[in-house]
């Protein structure tokens, strides 16, 4: 009956996007009057599994198995729903990673459970079954949804739920699994990290350019801006398509979608593809010299100006801010 | 070896989104379909391993009669045969259903799908699909080649990039970054004018999930503008907001 969370094990930590959907468990365990479990590959620190405790979870299940100290979808998936299965778990909340997309359909079909995509309100409970909310259509829609089968798998949107502290017993128990063959058939052979130090996806704030700034050599300024607030940079698919910047920091509708805490977009004119992969950011600062850019219709603050003068003002002013905070 | 390539119907992508009266479904009046461009990348890299190292590809799509000019767009890219299954795409898990029975007795060794549909934006079928057939699935994928049996394949991961391989047979999502987007030929177009398209009645499976609802998302209250050498006070403002 309980709710059961997939806990990502990033090299040894968990991050934000387990603690949201610790959060987020947690809070509909209270309305449905039960308990969340977390499930996790390889063992931790006891300090990270109290970190699981500390977001809501009164025990957690640690599958540790040798094959599986690096991430591979369909053997997770398979641990993920035989850790549901035994404790018949009703709703398994996954973050929406890129390793938690790539388990959540297979666990929904283990456990011929109905699944709810990049989801973005709780789970209520009605005579239609449950129901959810999340976004459609790129972004340019709301789609409630309910389903009457009484098993649930959900993916949460990064920066949908707020983080909530809920002190639980967080009792470890081991849990035994062992992969198939077929389970073990992707071979992971390395990892390629990206320059950028914060990750667009899980970043509360990015700072993105885009053609305003007429060259990749004059960067230089988005990047000391997003380092001074801790932000991931990111690019218009123009930009990316003239290689000034890599392709993995294009965001928009064919490229990566965010939805930040803030976006700031710099010489981005708002092209509706555009819009599509960013428009969920919660606050959104947008500086352009054409005061005509549609950006300016989606935007919560604007500014009409010369991006070579604002940006640099701009980052004296949060040097200034951060002395004084 | 055997491909094949499931494509959705979907509006294109500067489409203005409104629904009908009951706010059930999209208002379809004006719009244009296109093949969802993530379905493109999947089209195009299938389209390079047919010229590189000979290939047959199907095209699937799972619709009602109103998708086959949308499958046309997508043979004329490639495609020695096409097929639709004829059926409303109302929900992953019966979408994914639909394909893999008609999969399961064909011995494809690729089957690709796009990362995501850019209607409902699930990431859903290809991997339900994968875990139906009981095969290995790379979602999110940015390269494939392939080498006699076995796949060497890039994902994106949160960060960065993975590299790794399996042998055939497999299915992958698409990310941006599989193939270069191609655009037909005057050739390819007129080839899929004629191509025939098998439909074929789908399978007995239930509707897990139900949309109740489609709105417009609130609009924003409006921008603020501030003047140029107004930074101190944007700065102030994004804090008071908490955003920084």
């Amino acid at each position: 009956m309980a709710i059961l969370v997939f806990a990502e094990n990033v090299n040894g930590v968990f991050k934000k996007p387990t603690f949201e959907a610790l959060s987020y468990a947690t809070a509909i365990a209270k309305n449905l009057g039960t308990e969340v479990h977390a499930v996790c590959f390889g063992k931790v620190s006891d300090d990270q599994y109290k970190s699981l405790a500390s977001y809501g979870a009164s025990k957690i299940f640690v599958i540790n198995h040798s094959s599986l100290s690096q991430f591979i979808g369909p053997a997770y998936a398979s641990g993920i729903a035989a850790v549901a299965k035994q404790t018949q778990a009703q709703i398994i909340v996954i973050p929406q990673t890129y390793n938690g997309r790539a388990v959540a359909p297979r666990v929904a079909v283990k456990l011929d459970a109905s699944m709810f995509s990049g989801v973005t309100s709780l789970v209520t409970k009605s005579s239609n079954g449950f129901e959810v909310q999340r976004s459609a259509y790129s972004l340019k829609a709301i789609e409630n949804l309910s389903t009457n089968r009484d098993k649930l798998v959900i993916t949460l949107k990064s920066n949908a739920y707020k983080l909530e502290k809920n002190e639980a017993s967080g009792i470890v128990e081991n849990f035994a699994f062992e992969p198939s063959a077929k389970d073990l058939a992707l071979q992971p052979k390395q990892v390629i990290k990206a320059s950028s130090k914060i990750s667009l996806t899980e970043a509360d704030i990015v700072v993105s350019a885009g053609r305003g700034l007429k060259g990749p050599e004059n960067w230089g300024m988005v990047e000391e801006l997003a380092d001074l607030l801790g932000a991931a940079t990111a690019c218009s698919k123009p930009v990316a398509d003239v290689h000034w910047r890599p392709h993995h920091e294009h965001v928009g509708q064919t490229g990566i979608q965010i939805s930040p805490n803030l976006y700031i977009a710099i010489g981005i004119s708002g092209a509706i593809q555009h819009l599509a992969g960013v428009s969920a950011s919660k606050n959104i600062v947008v500086v352009n010299s054409d005061a005509e850019a549609p950006f300016f219709k989606a935007a919560d603050i604007g500014i009409v100006g010369d991006a070579f003068q604002v940006v640099p003002a701009l980052i004296e002013s949060v040097k200034k801010y951060k002395t004084s905070h | 070896m055997k491909i094949l390539v499931c494509i959705s119907h979907v509006p294109d992508t500067t489409t203005k989104i409104q629904f009908d009266a009951e706010g059930k479904a999209l208002n379809k009046t004006g719009v244009t379909f296109i093949v969802c461009p993530y379905d493109e990348f999947a089209l195009s890299r299938a389209a390079e391993l047919k010229e590189k190292q000979g290939a047959n590809v199907t095209i699937l799509c799972v619709g009602k009669a109103e998708v086959d000019p949308t499958i046309r767009k997508a043979i004329a890219i490639v495609g020695d045969q096409a097929v639709r299954i004829d059926a409303e795409p109302l929900d992953a898990f019966y979408v994914a259903k639909q394909i893999a029975e008609y999969a399961k007795s064909q011995n494809f060794d690729l089957i690709m799908f796009g990362k995501e549909s850019i209607d409902f934006n699930g990431s859903q079928v290809s991997g339900m699909v994968a875990e139906l057939l009981d095969l290995p699935d790379v979602s999110f994928a940015t390269s494939i080649d392939i080498n006699g049996k076995t796949a060497t394949l890039t994902r994106e991961i949160d960060g960065g990039k993975e590299e790794l391989t399996c042998d055939l047979p497999l299915v992958l999502s698409a990310q941006k970054g599989l193939a270069e987007w191609r655009i037909a030929n005057v050739k390819g177009i007129m080839a899929a004018r004629t191509k025939q398209i098998q439909v074929i009645t789908p399978v007995d499976f239930p509707y897990y999930t139900t949309t109740t609802k489609l709105s417009q998302p609130p609009a924003k209250q409006g921008c603020i503008y501030l003047k140029p050498d107004e930074t101190d006070k944007l700065v102030q403002i994004l804090s008071e907001k908490g955003a920084i």
